[in-house]
């Protein structure tokens, strides 16, 4: 056909996703898949899934896949790059994932400058679970264990990962992205390809940070979860390279 | 025939080069170092993986991630960290991902002590993970023995896809003595791992271009999709059951006491056992090596002259709720432990099955 302009990409199965109208996880898997297809690593490639919402993207990932105990990812991929170099291996967790239950594993996988690529999931809430506070919910924000709004008098201030992994001396490249509108979307996309591509060049740990909507656990219209994302979560996590290696060479 | 003087630990991290390990995670805890101390050096040596964990919980997910993609990996511990490993065990056992893990056990509960003890047949038997799943835990009583089932454990894993625990002790880790680093093991006849995470194009030819994705899982949020995943689960351990019952048997040809000992506690019992043969009490010894599957088997083979069996561990009594399985009420069950780290002296065993005697007599 020469007139196709646009083509489902071969990263992703025919399953359709489980995902809730709005949310944003499964545009950052097509985005991850698009990736994976351009730079011809489907083939090698070895995906971890966390435990969250995302927990069954091992159906919708055309490689193979490991699923992973909750925010273990990045040891289970330590272990499969480990053993096998060859292979384009990466987590996709969400916030509860990685930055709650498992901060010590995506930390040590930095600082072991683990050559895998992390996409990492922010949306500010545990979603799966049915909405609760997250080390990332936002102060005033309101789930379903903070039910007048984060106190960060309380629980703290939430963290910023992205931050705290990009001080890390093994750390090669951390940046945060959004999804919230198509050219972010389009930057988005050359982040994800960035991660990939340091890994297959060797460079080491590389991870990327999605801004991502929950619209049902944040009890919005998907329209005013984008406007949030803009409004709300990038003044607080701003966007953009937090560390690169190339830069610092 | 080389035989070499090797301290347990190190033996069994040889044991581990020797069944073709690939790779191994850790982290330190005595009284077990010497196998990552001995891995860390060998292994770059022969191209292989060494990798120490920033805790057992990542270290067995390590396991996870490097069994799952096909390799042979190991990881060993003592108590507290093997309590740590659980979550990762129990997701092996689900995703049906081989692999090796080392207990050396030590004194509790909590952060006990570092003396050998082997108050940790309830966590490596009934595991501490969740869900209906079993590991076979084979439990060597001194190096030479630590060598062998180390070294076949690889095999054992791969065989059913399962974890396999070594569960050895504080004294047979750190006990010297001569071990034959060539004998033969057992061997099984493997399939291949086509079922492991390698990426799709490993198993693409040029008959077959269409390849489905390897998954490694153990979910499944659909009931009766879960329950046939279990069953998939218990036809290996009813397998392994009926073929790896490991046990030997020690003298119960007419013995009136039959000791039920493993590991550690086996050997001291045996020292005991000479001593009572001299005062012509005739005791013989089920000694299990396998401690899940336990050997039930073993039990129908004890003789009409036996009165009880008298159970010795060094915990407070943990295989005696197996021995009263197996034995079924049939003949009274008596028990002498020490625990702490405190290893039993040849003598108080001696003492213990002459009062179990004097007691089933009286
Ligand atoms: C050990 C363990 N603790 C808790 C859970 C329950 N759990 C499942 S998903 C989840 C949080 C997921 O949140 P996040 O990582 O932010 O992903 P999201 O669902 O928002 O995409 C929790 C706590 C679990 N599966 N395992
Ligand atoms: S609960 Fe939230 S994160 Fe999960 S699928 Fe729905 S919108 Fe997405």
């Amino acid at each position: 056909m020469d007139n196709l302009v646009f083509e489902r990409t071969k990263g992703l199965t025919k399953k359709e996703f489980s995902y809730c109208p709005g949310c944003t996880h499964g545009i950052i898997h097509r985005l991850v898949a698009e990736v994976l297809e351009e730079l011809n690593v489907l083939d090698t490639a070895v995906g971890v899934a966390s435990v969250g919402c995302s927990v069954i993207n091992y159906e919708y990932f055309d490689c193979d896949m490991q699923q992973a105990a909750h925010g273990r990812a990045p040891a289970v991929a330590t272990g499969i790059k480990r053993v096998n170099p060859e292979n384009t291996v990466f987590t996709y967790q969400g916030d509860g994932d990685l930055a709650a239950i498992g901060t010590a594993e995506i930390i040590h996988a930095a600082h072991r400058n683990e050559n895998i690529s992390v996409m990492f999931v922010n949306n500010a809430i545990f979603g799966m679970t049915g909405g609760q506070m997250a080390p990332t919910t936002l102060p005033g924000q309101k789930t379903t264990t903070s039910q007048n709004g984060r106190d960060p008098y309380v629980v703290g201030m939430p963290i910023r990962m992205s931050e705290v992994l990009g001080q890390i001396p093994g750390a090669y490249y951390v940046e945060r992205v959004s999804v919230h509108n198509p050219k972010h979307i389009i930057k988005a996309k050359k982040a994800i390809k960035k991660a990939f591509q340091n890994q297959i060049d060797g460079k080491g740990f590389s991870l990327v940070e999605f801004i991502s909507t929950c619209p049902i656990n944040w009890r919005m219209t998907p329209n005013d979860s984008l406007k949030w994302v803009e409004d709300s979560m990038i003044p607080y996590y701003p966007l953009g390279v937090v560390k690169d290696g190339d830069k610092n060479d | 025939m080389a035989k070499v003087l090797m301290k347990g630990n190190e033996a069994m991290a040889l044991a581990a080069i020797k069944g073709g390990v690939d790779a191994f995670f850790g982290y330190p805890i005595t009284p077990q170092n010497e196998i990552p101390e001995y891995l860390s050096r060998e292994l770059p040596k022969l191209g292989k993986v060494f990798v120490q964990a920033e805790s057992e919980v990542a270290a067995i997910n390590m396991v996870y991630g490097a069994g799952g993609a096909g390799a042979r990996v190991l990881t060993s511990s003592s108590s507290p960290g093997i309590a740590l490993k659980q979550e990762g065990i129990t997701y092996m056992a689900g995703s049906q991902i081989p692999g090796v893990i080392i207990n050396v056990m030590r004194g509790g509960p909590g952060l006990g002590g570092i003396q050998p003890s082997q108050a940790d047949y309830y966590q490596v038997t009934r595991g501490g993970g969740n869900g209906d799943y079993n590991c076979i835990v084979l439990a060597p009583e001194n190096v030479q023995e630590a060598f062998d089932l180390v070294k076949e454990s690889f095999d054992l894993a791969d065989y059913y896809r399962n974890p396999v625990m070594i569960a050895a002790d504080g004294l047979i880790g750190q006990m010297m003595a001569p071990v034959d680093i060539d004998k033969e093991t057992p061997k099984l006849d493997l399939p291949e791992k086509d079922w492991a995470t390698t990426g799709m194009k490993n198993r693409r030819t040029k008959e077959n271009k269409d390849v489905d994705p390897n998954i490694i899982v153990s979910l499944s949020l659909v009931d009766t999709v879960l329950e046939e995943m279990n069953l998939v689960l218990q036809k290996k351990y009813t397998h392994m059951r009926e073929n790896q019952q490991r046990y030997e048997l020690i003298n119960i040809e007419d013995a009136e006491i039959v000791i039920v000992a493993y590991g550690t506690s086996s050997r001291i019992c045996r020292s005991a056992m000479e001593i009572l043969k001299e005062e012509g009490i005739k005791v013989g010894m089920i000694r299990p090596i396998t401690l899940w599957p336990f050997p039930e088997k073993a039990f129908a083979e004890i003789p009409e002259s036996v009165k009880g069996l008298l159970t010795v561990e060094m915990s407070m009594g943990q295989m005696i709720d197996d021995v009263k399985i197996s034995n079924n009420g049939k003949l009274p069950v008596g028990f002498y432990g020490r625990c702490g780290g405190v290893i039993p002296e040849p003598e108080e065993i001696v003492n213990a099955v002459k009062d179990f005697l004097g007691g089933l007599n009286g």
